[in-house]
């Protein structure tokens, strides 16, 4: 048991002075991907056979990888900075929210680097096919 | 860690009363009242209360007050004003947050379910302890604040245009409905300032008089204080003063993004 008062809580905690981009980025990356969901939805229903050597050379086509690349980091960046704010609502135990939070930006930067990395390969690679 | 059970004194006991209504009565409503007594040692029951309408005011606060002068004196809850503009009666009624003085039995179906605000320590049956709801108004440093010294002469003047800003939002009686209808404020609320208090603080960054408006924004640059609002809207929702605590916080995030670019 603390005796401490707890209004301590309110008037000890200073603002950290951030946060804004954090709310700005999010924002600004859901609207960036509007467009790169329909453009992925599109070249989706127009892609027409999904045979592995197909799809390899839809990807290597025009800008497609471009569009590709661009919407890998855009979806993972707005997933991270999502889930970061679900981690700090409802895990409350310090060491828990710490760990997941290190966690989560881990796991979003291995998974769009590993996309990008997938696609570079393709595209680099396409010639030899 | 995550918590999945309730804790003990969230959990309602089995042992409420049922007082009946006087014999005779032609219009009888049922009232199920939150009842807990710290000191009782007991969890928290629900007692029900069958009121002859015809003897009483036509409010939720009138069956209350009725309640406890003829029924059941040890009922705890707080009034003061019965007018609207106090804000101590706010409590949950028939499940929302609203001022029992203001809220007519007739707007209410069936049985009238009435606990005290959710999610906020219970000091008494429909008595929470709001120590913390002020301490987050008191932080937001809700008075004038001025580098400059006024006219000599007459008080700091301000156009009908910039009165009308602050008008909505002056309004706000702290009764503590939207804060405690916020889940955001549920889960954080030791962090999170809550719709009440930064609704206040909104009313003073727009006030035309007030010199701080770039301490006021930089106390609230904060990932808890202000940017756990979701925009769930539950406050909009909740306000019986129909104000928009929700519209204020966009407001301010939107100076926060302003002040930066």
């Amino acid at each position: 048991m603390s005796l401490r008062n707890l209004l301590d809580k309110v008037f000890g905690t200073a603002s950290v002075k951030n946060g804004v981009s954090h709310w700005l980025l999010q924002r600004l990356s859901a609207v960036a991907l509007v467009p790169l969901t329909l453009w992925f939805l599109q070249w989706i229903f127009r892609i027409g056979s999904f045979d592995y050597h197909n799809v390899r050379s839809e990807i290597t086509v025009g800008f497609n990888y471009v569009w590709l690349v661009l919407l890998l980091m855009t979806l993972a960046y707005h997933s991270a900075l999502g889930v970061q704010v679900v981690i700090e609502d409802y895990l409350h135990a310090k060491a828990v929210k710490k760990l997941s939070l290190f966690i989560c930006s881990f796991v979003h930067i291995i998974v769009a680097v590993a996309g990008i990395c997938a696609v570079m390969n393709i595209v680099l690679t396409s010639e030899l096919l | 860690m995550a918590e999945f059970r309730l804790p003990v004194n969230s959990r309602i006991n089995k042992n409420g009363k049922v007082h009946v209504a006087p014999v005779g009565s032609k219009n009888v409503r049922s009232f199920r009242i939150y009842r807990f007594d710290p000191n009782s040692g007991e969890t928290p029951r629900i007692d029900t209360y069958n009121i002859d309408m015809d003897a009483c005011g036509p409010m939720v606060l009138d069956a209350l007050i009725k309640i406890k002068n003829e029924i059941d004196p040890s009922l705890s809850f707080r009034r003061s004003c019965r007018e609207g503009i106090c804000g101590s009666c706010a409590m949950n009624i028939d499940g929302t947050n609203t001022l029992a003085c203001t809220k007519a039995c007739a707007d209410v179906k069936a049985e009238v379910r009435i606990y005290p605000l959710p999610h906020m320590a219970v000091i008494k049956d429909l008595v929470p302890d709001l120590t913390q709801f002020y301490a987050q108004y008191a932080s937001v440093k809700p008075w004038l604040q001025s580098s400059t010294t006024p006219p000599p002469d007459r008080e700091r003047l301000q156009s009908p245009e910039d009165q009308a800003k602050i008008d909505g939002p002056s309004a706000c009686i702290l009764c503590a409905c939207c804060s405690t209808s916020c889940p955001s404020y549920w889960w954080n609320g030791d962090r999170y300032l809550g719709p009440a208090a930064l609704l206040a603080a909104y009313r003073w960054i727009v006030d035309s008089r007030d010199e701080a408006i770039v301490e006021r924004l930089n106390d609230l640059k904060d990932p808890f204080k202000l940017y756990r609002c979701h925009t769930i809207m539950n406050c909009t929702e909740a306000c019986p003063k129909d104000l928009n605590p929700a519209k204020a916080i966009a407001e301010i995030k939107k100076m926060m993004v302003e002040s930066q670019h």
